[in-house]
């Protein structure tokens, strides 16, 4: 400090000499060049004329002196930071420690630091091993800090970073948590160029001493090598990967990361208890197996008589959480049962429901959606919530089994997909078990609000014939439970007693990060609004039911079907793994009522939208059951990585050839227009032939004549 | 003859056999067979392997995906006059990866050594199969030429699809 100061002093009046040299010089030509202006103003360095050489020569020494001086004293400072720094972990972590031991319950997990240590030319970042810590340390990703030492050089207001000096003695009792966060190097930015590694910090919530030494920043570890406790997993703290959701979506994500990024180390999160499965058999094939032990076992039979389990992998596929840093090719950890409450995307880093912070570098969220209520039910208080199912994830489909085989009656709500799958799925049990199944939604037909309605009526009549009682245009306005029956009392007046009621009116996108993430919920389609590429933020990206994004073709829009969660899974790992790829591969989906009636569908396929079907006579060979009996293959989705079942088995023989000759929608091409073009195509009970579908939809082209289109796709051919 | 209807704003159409037997005046935009968007096969353009191809499964992304990249990337660019001679050693780590996953890699011990040798000539047929192949119907037939390229243990796994 002195040193500096004395400097100064003496380079003050040193430079006003210099100056006044200069001026003088300055002047004297001044004189001249009036005197030949031809010759211009001659420009006089100070160093220029004899007689101030002497004492520019000193002025440049002190100059150079005071620099040197400078830089020293900066040394002197940052080292005597860095061991005042050492000395206090060393001091903290002897003394958490201690506290450990006392206070068994506070058992957080936390990583040794990575500082900066910056020097004037060098970057080297030390690590100084806090605690004995088994995970690694978090390698300084300047990809991912980079955005940060952007922000204010205090963290943001809601991540009070706390700098726990050990000066004071009122320790917190609060359960510290472990959060990551870079400081930039406040005073120390203009002299070093390092980006600022992440940083471990403890937060002892109470004891808030913001900034104790304002001048340097003061990462602070807080190793806890805490007690046992009971039932927490050792949860890495930074995962390069962090997928979000642990759905169809998700796994598609993870295996597109691990093929594209070798040695990859991908964490998922999800609130479910299962590992990842697919959720199609869960409405059609799981309901048609012979197997009893079904519900346990989750497998079905494909029809080309290979059995596989919904699961996408067994157990043994996806390595330990604790694990995954270690891993020496990477992998793929899942945590369950655990809910993503926070999300903070400044700091690359969310919060679990159990506090627990993970830091990534990229990210993929794909939470899927919740299961709509409707508004009677909810109100209609907790005796009809009891016989009430919504029905999404597996222990959904184990409780409704369970309830098919002890129940007299079931309504299911709902007139799309899923409630028209389930309704002849449990119409199929309706004559094993004695049981009901009534089937009510406001729209006219089944798949009203796809099908135009010539067709929807037809499939509406295909549905009663597999034992479902259809109550169309019938909007519920009561819900009550009488003698432990329901009774749904319609808006028209009729009156339906049944047991047990199944809602499928909807999914509602779950966007709950959305708050603390400040991410862009979309108001037309709901869900996170993203780009083509599927990104909401430079390192986030959605996928699956939850993303509403922008399909270059088609428009924005947000699907919520089986086979473009695999398709936006896959392409959110491959953006995420850097390939920078649109939403251009239009995803499928398909459907089967019964086996008469099966379809696969590409593209926006709105009942509102103008249509044009071509259609030929069925012949007995057109059926779901047929098509993939004759491919073998029992494959119906294209872009899945896994083999899916197509249709139940049909073990009742209907009336069946006279009755498919009346039918005038056998087999046919439908075509769904918006302005003149084709966005949407429905191949009904026609099968193999969704590529062209695709090309059709691709090209995006007014065609004159749509029956010239509907021969690509040969009908009549078997 | 076909026939025609109008209900409001959907139209129909009754077509016999005959009617379509005339082929289709509808023109389709010809594919860029190098677009970077679409869904590319097992081989990419400039001659890489698509790991990321449905028709793999999950084998380049399992536990034993490193193993699997470097044993089929070997013999791929593999030059020798029996393609894959040297990448024994390769194929090797790959089966001892997959035999500490018998849940994920099913093993079928009598046909391994056999299915080993099959898979590694009928690769050579994959590549220009898979390129070859829209890729919207990789999955389909894809997966059944590229079983047989894939290693051994990837038949019955293709099929299976219970592991990857």
């Amino acid at each position: 400090m002195l040193k500096c100061r004395t400097v100064w002093k003496k380079l003050a009046p040193l430079a006003r000499a210099s100056s006044t040299v200069c001026r003088q010089n300055v002047r004297r030509t001044g004189l001249t060049s009036r005197r030949i202006p031809a010759c211009g103003p001659v420009a006089h360095m100070s160093t220029g004329p004899a007689g101030g050489g002497r004492e520019n020569q000193l002025y440049i020494l002190l100059v150079g002196a005071a620099g040197v001086g400078g830089a020293l004293y900066t040394y002197r400072t940052v080292k005597g930071d860095s061991q005042r720094y050492q000395d206090r972990i060393d001091e903290i972590s002897s003394r958490s420690y201690k506290r450990a031991t006392a206070e068994p319950a506070t058992s957080i997990k936390s990583e040794s630091s990575v500082i900066p240590e910056p020097e004037p030319e060098a970057a080297p970042s030390q690590e100084p091993e806090a605690a004995p810590s088994p995970e690694e340390p978090s390698p300084p990703a300047p990809d991912a800090e980079v955005a940060a030492p952007e922000t204010t050089e205090l963290p943001p207001a809601d991540e009070p970073v706390v700098e726990a000096s050990p000066e004071e003695s009122a320790e917190p009792a609060a359960v510290p948590v472990v959060e990551e966060e870079p400081l930039p190097p406040s005073e120390l930015s203009p002299l070093t160029e390092l980006l600022p590694a992440p940083v471990v910090e403890s937060e002892p919530a109470a004891a808030e001493s913001p900034a104790a030494e304002p001048t340097e920043p003061q990462p602070e570890v807080v190793a806890e090598s805490g007690g046992p406790a009971p039932d927490s997993l050792k949860v890495p703290s930074h995962t390069p990967y962090l997928l979000i959701g642990g759905g169809t979506a998700s796994f598609a994500a993870a295996r597109s990361i691990r093929a594209r990024d070798p040695g990859a180390k991908v964490l998922i999160v999800t609130d479910e208890s299962d590992p990842p499965y697919m959720r199609p058999p869960l409405s059609k094939e799981l309901w048609f197996s012979d197997d009893p032990g079904v519900t346990e076992t989750l497998r079905f039979k494909q029809w080309n008589g290979k059995e596989r389990s919904i699961y996408f992998q067994p157990p043994s596929f996806y390595i330990n959480a604790e694990e995954l840093n270690s891993a020496e090719n990477g992998g793929v950890a899942i945590l369950t049962g655990k809910k993503v409450v926070h999300m903070d995307v400044r700091g690359n880093k969310i919060k679990l429901d159990d506090d627990t912070e993970i830091s990534y570098d990229k990210c993929l969220i794909a939470t899927g959606g919740v299961p709509r209520n409707l508004q009677v039910i909810e109100r209609a208080g907790e005796e009809v919530m009891k016989k009430t199912t919504l029905f999404r994830k597996i222990e959904d489909f184990k409780s409704l089994d369970k309830v098919s085989r002890n129940v007299k009656s079931i309504t299911i709500i709902g007139g799309g997909f899923l409630g028209s799958e389930l309704a002849c799925a449990l119409g199929r049990r309706s004559t094993e078990y004695d049981l009901e199944v009534v089937q009510m939604f406001p729209e006219k037909g089944n798949m009203g609000k796809v099908l135009p309605e010539y067709l929807s009526n037809w499939t509406t009549e295909k549905v009663k014939s597999e034992g479902v009682k259809v109550i169309s245009e019938a909007l519920v306005k009561s819900v009550v439970c009488k003698d432990d029956k329901l009774e749904i009392k319609l808006k028209d007046g009729r009156l339906v007693k049944t047991d047990h009621i199944v809602a499928a009116v909807g999914l509602e996108p779950n966007v709950d990060l959305a708050k603390s993430a400040g991410l862009e919920v979309d108001s037309d389609f709901g869900g996170f609004r993203v780009n083509a590429e599927l990104q909401a933020r430079s390192n986030i990206w959605v996928a699956g039911d939850a993303a509403c994004f922008y399909d270059i073709r088609l428009g924005r829009r947000r699907v919520e079907h089986h086979d473009h969660a695999v398709v936006s899974g896959r392409l959110a790992g491959e953006n995420m793994t850097g390939a920078n790829k649109p939403y251009w591969h239009q995803s499928m989906f398909w459907s089967d009522l019964g086996p008469d009636v099966g379809y696969e569908a590409i593209g926006i396929v709105d009942s509102s939208l103008p249509t044009v079907g071509v259609f030929a006579k069925a012949t007995a060979k057109d059926t779901p059951k047929a098509a993939t009996e004759k491919s073998g293959t029992g494959i119906r989705s294209e872009s899945e990585t896994e083999e899916t079942a197509t249709s139940p088995v049909a073990s009742l023989t209907l009336a069946p050839t006279a009755e498919q000759n009346k039918d005038e929608y056998g087999k046919g091409v439908i075509f769904y227009l918006r302005d003149k073009v084709v966005v949407g195509i429905i191949l009904w009970n026609v099968f193999n032939r969704m590529p062209i579908a695709r090309k059709i939809i691709k090209d995006g082209e007014e065609h004159a004549d749509l029956n010239e289109v509907a021969k690509l796709f040969n009908i009549h051919d078997d | 003859m076909s026939y025609c209807r109008q209900e409001g704003k959907d139209r129909i159409i009754f077509v016999t056999k005959e009617d379509h037997e005339a082929p289709s005046n509808a023109e389709l935009i010809a594919d860029d067979p190098n677009d970077p968007y679409e869904e590319q096969g097992l081989i990419l353009p400039n001659g890489d392997i698509n790991w990321n191809c449905p028709c793999l499964g999950g084998m380049a992304s399992g536990p034993c995906g490193s193993q699997f990249k470097e044993a089929f990337s070997c013999f791929h660019y593999s030059k020798e006059e029996v393609k894959g001679s040297e990448c024994i050693d390769n194929f090797r780590n790959m089966q001892e990866c997959m035999q500490r996953y018998p849940e994920l890699y099913p093993q079928e011990e009598d046909k391994e050594s056999t299915q080993a040798e099959a898979s590694s000539s009928s690769v050579s047929a994959a590549p220009t199969e898979g390129s070859a192949l829209p890729p919207e119907t990789d999955s389909t037939p894809g997966t059944s030429t590229s079983e047989s390229a894939v290693s051994s243990d990837s038949t019955s796994l293709v099929d299976n699809q219970t592991a990857s």
